[in-house]
Parts: C-alpha cells; sequence; structure tokens
C-alpha cells in the first residue's frame, strides 16, 4: 500500500498524492470497493421482503428505522452465480435520487485510505459485467481492488 | 419587497377566485347590491395595492374595471351580460398579469389599451334616455328588497343579546325606517351602500382575519410525513408491549397511543379544506359554456363543505372540471331540444358531495339526453374494442362504461356520437390513481350521472392483511366487498363454496352468479408453496363496476397503514400501489385491484364473461346488516345483530356464581344472570366468553362458547325457527347460521323484561301500529317488543302492502316505516301517505341505518314525524309514545 511507483500517473485523470477513503468489500470471493462518502450505512443480516414479480436484481425492501429501502442483489447486479442460501449476507446502503437502497454483499470488511496512485482504468479486456459497474482497478499489496460504480449499479431501469 | 409581493400575489388570487363566483351571481341577480359592492371593494383593493407596489399595467386594468363598476354601483348602469363579459375580461387580464408576475416577479410587458379603451367607452357611455327611468325603476324595488333584509337578520340577535351585537346591525336598523318613510328620494340608493361599505373598511374582514393564520403547505407536509412515522412507532411499541405482560410500559403506552391518535386527527385536520374550494371556478366555467353553446344551465352544488384531504382535493379538481365540462357541453341539449323533449329549457347540472364511511362520495348529474347506448356500440365495434357477439351480450351498463376505455377517447368524432368520451379514460386514471373510482348511470332522455368514490385522505388507509404463499400483503379496505371460504377443490357440499374450474380458469359460484377468481400466488408468481390446507379465503373485490375474488391462503385482520410510494424502480410493476411498514416492523406490499384487475383483463378485455355487480350491491348494502358470529350449543355457528349486543365479554371462570341455583356474575357492581345456550359454557376453559344485553336497568349475559367474527351481512331467514330461542336460519358469510331470537333470552333472565314496559306506559291504552319493513327478522323482532310495550302492531313486509291497508280502510294510530326498501322505498311511502288519504295525519317514524342528518333532513322533507335507528328498540317506543301522547290534546 506505500508502493511509490508513479506508473501512468495520468490514468486516474486525478492529482498523485490524493488519497481516496473506501468501504471494502467481496462478492464471490472479489475484493471491491466503494466510496465512503456514497455509504449511508453499513447494515448486518436483514430481514428483506420479496418483491413479487420484481426484477430479478432486486433482492426486496427492508425496512431501515422506519424508512422502507430497496434491496438489491449485488450478485444477481454483476451476473454472478447466487450466493450459497445459508450465507448471511451484509447490505451496503446508498442513497440515489432521494431513494435508499441497499447493496446486498458476501461480506462488508473495512474503511481504506488508499493513494491515487494506486489507481488504473479498467484493463480493456475485463469481463463486460464487471467492466459496466466498475471505474477503476486500484492494485492492493497481493490483491486488486474492483472499484464499484455505485450510480451505474442503482440506475436500475436504464439497462445500465 | 419580496416578501409583500408574495403576500400581494396570494391574496390576489384569493381575491380573483372570488371575482369569478360574484360576477356569476351579479349577472343572475342584477339587483343584489350586496354583491356589486362586494365586487367593487376586490377590485378596488386590487387596484390600491398595485398602485403602491408599483405595477403600473395592473393598476391600469384595475382603475377601468373598477370605472365601469363604479357606474353599476351607482346604478347609472345597468348589468347586462355584455357589460359582465367585458368586466370577467378585464378579471382575466388580471389574472394572466399576476401569473407572470408570479412567474417571473416583474409585469409582463403587453398592451392592454384595446381593453381599456372598451372599458372606459361602457363607463363613460351615457345611460340611454330610457334608463333614467329604469333605475328609478329599480331603486325602490331595491330599496324595498334591501333593507328588508338585514332587518330580520338584525333583529333576533338585538333582541336576544343586545351587548355584543348591538351597533353594527344598528345602522341598518336605523337606516330601514327612512328609506321606508321617503320611499322614492335618491338617498334609499345610499342606504344598501352604506353598512356594506362601512363592513368592507372593518368589521366584516377583522374577526374571519384574527382566527387564521397562514402556513405554507411544506410545513403541513412535513408534519403529516413526521405524523405518519410517530403512528408507524406507535404501531410497532404496541406490537412489542402486547407480547410482554404486566409490562411497566403498558400504561404510558396506551397514553402515548391516544396521544398519537388524536395528534394524527389533528394534523389530518389541518389539511382538510372543503371540496368547495375545487369547485370555485365551475359556475364560471358553467357561465362560460352556456355563452359559447346558447344553452342555459343551472348549476347547482350541494355539500360544498364537505372536507377532504389537500392533496385529494388538488387531485381530482383537473377530473371534476373535466365532467362538468362534459356534462354541459355535450350532455345538456339546446334550449330548442329541451323543449321538444318536454323538458324545461333551462338544463341542470347537480354537483353532490357528502361523506360516507370513510369516503367522500362525488356526484355530477345532469338532466340531459343521457348516453346513447347504440352510438357506443357502433363506436366500440368500429374502434375494434369489442366483437359484435360480445356486445350483444352486454348489459346496458356495460356498454356505457366503454367510455372509459383509452381507445375511446382520442377520436374526435365522439363528440358527435355520444358525448361523453373526451378523456373519460384520463379522468378515470386520476380517480384510480387516487384510489378512487368512478362509475356511471345513465337514462336516455333523462340524464347521465357520475358516482365518484374517493379516500379522504391519501396518507394513511384502513388495509386487510392477507397471506398466500407465505408472504403478506396488504389490500386497501376501500376496494374489500366482502370475505368469502372456499374449499380449494372437491365437489360442493353442505353450503360450502367450492372454488370451481373452466379450464384451468377458477370461478367461484356467488349467490348464483360467477365470480372471476385470480389466484394471488400464481399472479405475482409467488412458486409453487401452496399450503396443504385444503381451504382457501377469498377477498371479493370491486374495480369499478365489477367484482373479482382473489384467492388467498389467510386473511388477517385490518391494519391501518401509511402508504409510502414505492422505489421508482418498481414503478411498472402495476399490482402495487405502495409499501408500507405494518406494526411489527416488517415491509409490507399494498396490492392496488385496479392494477391486477387490468392485469387479468377484469374490467376490461373480456367485459362479457363478468358478472355486473353494481346493481346487486347497491340494492344489499342497503339492507346489510352488521351481526355477530359465535359458537354455542356445541359447534353450532349463530348469530345475532351487533346491534341488539350492548358488550362483549371474556369473564373468569371462578366469577360465576350461584344465586337461588341459577348462575350469575358480579358485574360493574351489580349481579348480572348469566343464561346458557343449551349447555354452552364448557367447563374446561378458564374464562367464559359473554355477550351482554342491556336495557335500562337490567343486564344480562348469554354464555356462549365462542365468539367468532362480525361480519355484514344481508339478514334473510330461510328457515324459520323450528327451536325456541332461534328465529330461524340464515346463510351469513356464505355458511348456514342460526339466527338468536334474542327476546327469548332476554325473557328467560329477567321474566318481566317486557312486561315492565307496559306498566310504565299503561295510559296509553292499545294504540294501533301499523309496522312497515322488508326484513323478516327485523319485524320479527319488533312485532312481540311493541306488542310488550303495549301497543297492538300490524306488521307488512312493502311499502306496496301498506297501501293497499289503507286503501282498504284500515285505521292505525302511528305508523312506523323502513327507508330502504326494494319497491316503493320508505321515503316515497311517507310522500304518498301524506299526498291525502286515511293517513295524511298519522304521525309516521322512520327506521333506518343511516340515521345521520342528510337522511334525517331527507326524512322529514318526505314527511316522516321522527327518526330512529334500527335496533334502538327503546327508542322506537319512546319515539311512538311521544308522538302519541303530542296527538292527544291535539
Amino acid at each position: 500500500m506505500t508502493t511509490q511507483i508513479l506508473d501512468r500517473p495520468d490514468s486516474t485523470g486525478q492529482a498523485t498524492g490524493e488519497e481516496q477513503v473506501l468501504v471494502t468489500l467481496t462478492v464471490a470471493d472479489q475484493l471491491c470497493g466503494v466510496p465512503v462518502l456514497a455509504v449511508r450505512d453499513i447494515l448486518g443480516e436483514q430481514t428483506i421482503t420479496r418483491i413479487p414479480l420484481a426484477p430479478p436484481e432486486i433482492a426486496g425492501s427492508l425496512n431501515l428505522r422506519g424508512r422502507i429501502v430497496t434491496a438489491i442483489d449485488l450478485r444477481r447486479r454483476l451476473h454472478l452465480p447466487p450466493a450459497p442460501a445459508e450465507q448471511p449476507r451484509m447490505s451496503v446502503v446508498a442513497e440515489q435520487g432521494g431513494e435508499l437502497y441497499a447493496l446486498l454483499v458476501d461480506q462488508v470488511a473495512e474503511v481504506m485510505s488508499l493513494e491515487a496512485s494506486l489507481f488504473e482504468r479498467n484493463p480493456p479486456t475485463l469481463a463486460k459485467n464487471w467492466a459496466a459497474f466498475s471505474t477503476g482497478i486500484f492494485r492492493l499489496d497481493g490483491r486488486l481492488l474492483v472499484m464499484l460504480d455505485v450510480s451505474r449499479l442503482l440506475a436500475l431501469g436504464e439497462k445500465g | 419587497m419580496d416578501d409583500l409581493l408574495a403576500d400581494f400575489l396570494t391574496e390576489t388570487n384569493e381575491s380573483l377566485a372570488e371575482l369569478d363566483i360574484a360576477l356569476v351571481t351579479l349577472e343572475r341577480t342584477p339587483d343584489d347590491a350586496e354583491t356589486l359592492s362586494g365586487i367593487f371593494r376586490l377590485v378596488h383593493t386590487i387596484k390600491g395595492t398595485c398602485g403602491f407596489l408599483g405595477l403600473p399595467r395592473l393598476e391600469r386594468v384595475a382603475h377601468a374595471g373598477e370605472n365601469v363598476l363604479g357606474k353599476l354601483r351607482d346604478r347609472t348602469l345597468a348589468v347586462t351580460p355584455a357589460i359582465v363579459s367585458l368586466v370577467l375580461a378585464a378579471i382575466d387580464r388580471i389574472k394572466a398579469i399576476v401569473a407572470a408576475l408570479a412567474a417571473t416577479g416583474a409585469e409582463p410587458p403587453g398592451d392592454d389599451s384595446e381593453l381599456i379603451n372598451a372599458l372606459n367607452a361602457t363607463a363613460a357611455s351615457e345611460p340611454p334616455p330610457a334608463k333614467p327611468a329604469a333605475p328609478a325603476a329599480a331603486r325602490p324595488s331595491e330599496a324595498a328588497v334591501i333593507p328588508s333584509k338585514p332587518a330580520p337578520a338584525a333583529a333576533p340577535p338585538a333582541a336576544r343579546e343586545p351587548a355584543p351585537s348591538a351597533p353594527p346591525p344598528a345602522a341598518p336598523m336605523a337606516g330601514t325606517p327612512a328609506p321606508a318613510a321617503e320611499p322614492l328620494s335618491p338617498p334609499p340608493a345610499e342606504t344598501p351602500d352604506a353598512p356594506s361599505a362601512a363592513s368592507g373598511t372593518a368589521p366584516a374582514s377583522a374577526p374571519q382575519a384574527a382566527q387564521t393564520i397562514r402556513v405554507t403547505v411544506d410545513v403541513l407536509e412535513d408534519l403529516m410525513t413526521l405524523v405518519s412515522e410517530l403512528v408507524l412507532t406507535r404501531n410497532q411499541l404496541l406490537q412489542l408491549a402486547r407480547t410482554q405482560e404486566n409490562s411497566p410500559f403498558t400504561v404510558p403506552l396506551q397514553r402515548l397511543s391516544h396521544i398519537t391518535s388524536d395528534l394524527q386527527e389533528g394534523v389530518m385536520k389541518t389539511r382538510m379544506q372543503p371540496i368547495g374550494n375545487a369547485w370555485n371556478k365551475l359556475p364560471r366555467l358553467v357561465r362560460d359554456l352556456s355563452h359559447e353553446m346558447g344553452k342555459k344551465i343551472q348549476l347547482t352544488m350541494l355539500g360544498a363543505d364537505t372536507e377532504l384531504d389537500r392533496q385529494v382535493l388538488e387531485m381530482i379538481k383537473d377530473p371534476l372540471t373535466h365532467m362538468v365540462r362534459n356534462s354541459g357541453d355535450h350532455g345538456l341539449e339546446t334550449p330548442a331540444e329541451r323543449r321538444a323533449a318536454g323538458k324545461p329549457e333551462s338544463g341542470a347540472i347537480v354537483l353532490n358531495a357528502f361523506h360516507e364511511g370513510g369516503h367522500i362520495i362525488l356526484e355530477i348529474s345532469d338532466d340531459g339526453r343521457g348516453l346513447s347506448v347504440d352510438r357506443i356500440r357502433a363506436k366500440a365495434l368500429a374502434n375494434g374494442l369489442a366483437t359484435e357477439a360480445e356486445l350483444a351480450a352486454m348489459t346496458e351498463g356495460q356498454v356505457q362504461r366503454f367510455i372509459f376505455r383509452p381507445g375511446f377517447s382520442t377520436a374526435t368524432t365522439v363528440t358527435a356520437v355520444s358525448g361523453r368520451g373526451v378523456g373519460m379514460d384520463v379522468v378515470k386514471t386520476n380517480i384510480e390513481k387516487i384510489g378512487g373510482t368512478i362509475d356511471l348511470k345513465s337514462t336516455p332522455g333523462q340524464g347521465t350521472m357520475f358516482t365518484v368514490k374517493i379516500p379522504l385522505t391519501l396518507a394513511i388507509v384502513s388495509a386487510l392483511i392477507v397471506e398466500a404463499s407465505r408472504e403478506r400483503f396488504a389490500i386497501p379496505q376501500i376496494s374489500v366487498v366482502e370475505l368469502v371460504r372456499a374449499r380449494r377443490d372437491g365437489a360442493a357440499a353442505d353450503g360450502e363454496s367450492v372454488i370451481e374450474r373452466i379450464n384451468d380458469t377458477p370461478v367461484l359460484r356467488l349467490r348464483n352468479r360467477l365470480l372471476p377468481l385470480v389466484s394471488l400466488t400464481e399472479l405475482l408468481e409467488l412458486g409453487a408453496a401452496q399450503t396443504d390446507d385444503t381451504a382457501a379465503h377469498i377477498v371479493v373485490a370491486q374495480v369499478g363496476q365489477y367484482l373479482m375474488g382473489i384467492i388467498v391462503d389467510r386473511v388477517f385482520d385490518t391494519e391501518e397503514i401509511v402508504v409510502k410510494p414505492v422505489a421508482p424502480i418498481l414503478r411498472n410493476v402495476t399490482m402495487f400501489s405502495g409499501n408500507t411498514i405494518l406494526g411489527d416492523g416488517s415491509v409490507i406490499m399494498i396490492l392496488d385491484p385496479n392494477g391486477i384487475a387490468r392485469g387479468t383483463g377484469v374490467g376490461a378485455g373480456s367485459e362479457s364473461r363478468l358478472m355486473q355487480s353494481a346493481r346487486v350491491d347497491t340494492q344489499s348494502s342497503a339492507d346489510k346488516t352488521a351481526m355477530l358470529l359465535f359458537h354455542a350449543g356445541g359447534s353450532q355457528r349463530m348469530a345475532v345483530p351487533l346491534g341488539l349486543v350492548a358488550r362483549l365479554e371474556d369473564i373468569p371462570r371462578e366469577s360465576i356464581e350461584l344465586s337461588c341455583g341459577s348462575p350469575v356474575t358480579q358485574y360493574r357492581g351489580k349481579l348480572m344472570p348469566l343464561i346458557a345456550i343449551d349447555g354452552s359454557g364448557a367447563q374446561d376453559r378458564p374464562t367464559q366468553p359473554l355477550l351482554v344485553f342491556a336495557d335500562g336497568e337490567r343486564i344480562m349475559g348469554l354464555m356462549v362458547d365462542e365468539i367468532i367474527d362480525v361480519v355484514e351481512d344481508r339478514l334473510d331467514i330461510e328457515l324459520a325457527g323450528a327451536r325456541p330461542g332461534l328465529l330461524g336460519s340464515a346463510v351469513i358469510g356464505g355458511q348456514a347460521t342460526d339466527v338468536l331470537d334474542t327476546g327469548y333470552w332476554l325473557t328467560l333472565a329477567w321474566e318481566d323484561w317486557f312486561r315492565n314496559v307496559p306498566r310504565r306506559g299503561a295510559t296509553i291504552g292499545q294504540k294501533h301500529v301499523l309496522m312497515v319493513d322488508d326484513s323478516d327478522f327485523f319485524r320479527q323482532l319488533m312485532v312481540p317488543t311493541l306488542g310488550a310495550a303495549g301497543f297492538r302492531v300490524t306488521a307488512v313486509g312493502s311499502a306496496a302492502e301498506a297501501l293497499r291497508l289503507r286503501d282498504a280502510g284500515t285505521r292505525f294510530d302511528a305508523i312506523i316505516s323502513d327507508i330502504e326498501m326494494p319497491g316503493m322505498d320508505g321515503l316515497a311511502f311517507a310522500r304518498a301517505v301524506r299526498a291525502g288519504g286515511a293517513w295524511a295525519d298519522l304521525p309516521m317514524i322512520a327506521l333506518t341505518a343511516h340515521a345521520d342528518d342528510q337522511h334525517v333532513e331527507a326524512g322529514r322533507d318526505a314527511g316522516f314525524t321522527d327518526y330512529v335507528a334500527k335496533f334502538e328498540r327503546d327508542a322506537v317506543a319512546a319515539s311512538l309514545r311521544a308522538n302519541l301522547a303530542q296527538l292527544v290534546p291535539a
């Protein structure tokens, strides 16, 4: 995390030396991150009410302190195989257009502060399902972190 | 300055709305000096304020308008439609400028000289030579009319409470004798102005202004949202408290609950507005329409003070305007056509609004030509909305409903075809959007009536919670007609309902009709998690004019829910109208019966195979009775009208004691005798459910096995009672049920239950009373009761039968009649009795389930002497005694 190789500094479009604070999470064993400012809440396992006839990505709705939050299954959204039934799932709550949405993920890990210099654009060969919702990749020690674009994930009706 | 301008705009908009109405009134009653000075004052205020704020264009128009109005007020000009139109044009210009002012904050550029010139020319025009005579003629008549108006109004308060209201009325009072003394001198023309001018400055406006403050709508909306949240939280707390016995929170929680309810009610009230606000524009609209179309239209608005939620009000404004316009435009004929049809030249449009059980009913009716079924049929065929065979099988009502179909509205020729239909689909959609329904009834040559039923408020609704495939859903109570239990398959047996299938389409036989069914599990693709339970519940829902049944696995109770809109992603799922959080904290989807109907073709594509419910429904709802269902005497299902039961109790078994060998219990500081129905009161349970009957000082407890439910159903006793204690059997909620003869059990408990009454009323002697009621049950209940109270009673089942008795010369001392009866109803019966014959002066007492003001008034108008709610046995006897006693001195 402390590597200072100024490899392709222009790749991010951001000034080097700046840090980005991320909430990291895993979905189907892939480490991902979302900007911490986009996150309203982190929730543990929740009771989710199914919504019949809704698009498959919508897991249902849940009650967050009196507000109704629409839950989106991140695995389905990324066209990944569904999670094992018994696996507890966590949610990352984000707001879009005044509505709250919960992204169901396998695990929320930690909050990290990453140097912008570690950021790279998506490799052109990245699978379409990931490329559509990723803004780029952070190179960490031994792992790669996919930066997710929350607004694109939540833009459901628009076939994004 | 901005604040000033905003205030000015708000005030001016209010004034402008008033002006429209006032001017139309003026046109009808040109001599009404009060209205005229009111108009003058409003325009004058607008002019004055614009001058102050520096709005020259507005000021000039207002000034020119004021000049004309001034001349009208001074009677140098007579009120003519042409002048009123001109003034209205000036008002419209002011409105346009004000609208632009509101949008941009500045006066729009423009040239008003033409309008101003026209106004000035009118103002300057010398009255024609004949005119001096006309105002002179108008003056004395006015002097006679106007001063006489304040006089009676002012006199009673002056007489009764001289102190508070004496000073203001003193002026007109003092003025009144003067014009009467010298009627032809100029002063009389001044007198009507003097009080109104005075009221313009202070007295009239001051008391109104002091009681209200302006609050922005946003504040109220926020309050409403907060209260809605509070209600939800309260429900959650109550749910939690229920699971814990003896919690120290119970009492404060109860209090919190009460306060929350009161708060909710209070906040709802702030959002309530009289529906008249939505009608403001209509008189003007109808006036313009009648001028354009050369028709005479009389607009009558009833129930304008009926209140409903602001949000609902906003949403029905446009559909309402549209419907009134349609009625005037297409529904009503031209005067010539009307004369030819033998109707009065002037057509009538009547708006009527009233409350009915948590809803507002709006009726828009006209006495025009009605919908032409043939033309609609032809049009539907031409547009491919239905095949000829389908049309042939439809009833007239079903054909008429085509005007609500989208395909019907676009073609302009529809206007020529049937009149209605332009945008009626939009009207219907808008009304359904707020959870309302629309229906129509049309008789060719006699007119059309649209009935709109809308919820009082959108924020909180009562909903039925159901379950299908282990998932719960809410169905708004407004569309639920009844609940039916049915077996999923198998042969029909013992009167139990069974879901039958026509080529996999489930249907249910319900009172000799086929009810189309949809399975919630299949409709919502919930998967095959069917319960093993062979019984299903069917929620019979009303969608427009049609009924459909929704098959669910279980039915829970009803709950007050706060409707929240669904997330934008889900808006295209039409089956849901929103979602909410229940008391237990879980999220639940709210089903939209209209959406389900659309999704399954009910009421849309295949109307011919659906049962038409409207007729059946109005008929049956009229004599529906709330019944308490219970088990007693083994597992028998029994019922008793809820109105006869004072209270329901569950007492601990050990509190039942024996007194002289009979069971009694201590109840509210007294001994209450207990009676068991055929050995009911099994000893194996710790508590004993009781139905408590009360009559004055006497109370009595009927021991039953289990209290099941309260249902609303028709009460038709089909098998007369073979056993003492039962009136007979009836089908209630789809099952055979024994109906309890309350009188029998009461006499068992208190042998003198009915006997004490004749002693009290012994002075009456044997008065002969005629009782008219179509319900067998009710006649059977009332005849012995009234008999025991000392009256001789003759009971008949219909008004026609009663009139036959009259014509046969039977004499009675009083008449008791039901209101809702098939054939001739109680109101018509009363009118028939009052119209003449031997009974014309008899006291008549109306019996009804609806004892509200409106019905009472209708009853009195028809000729009823008194109005008594059904099942108030005492009240009937008391009213009879009172009315007969009055007759004695007379």
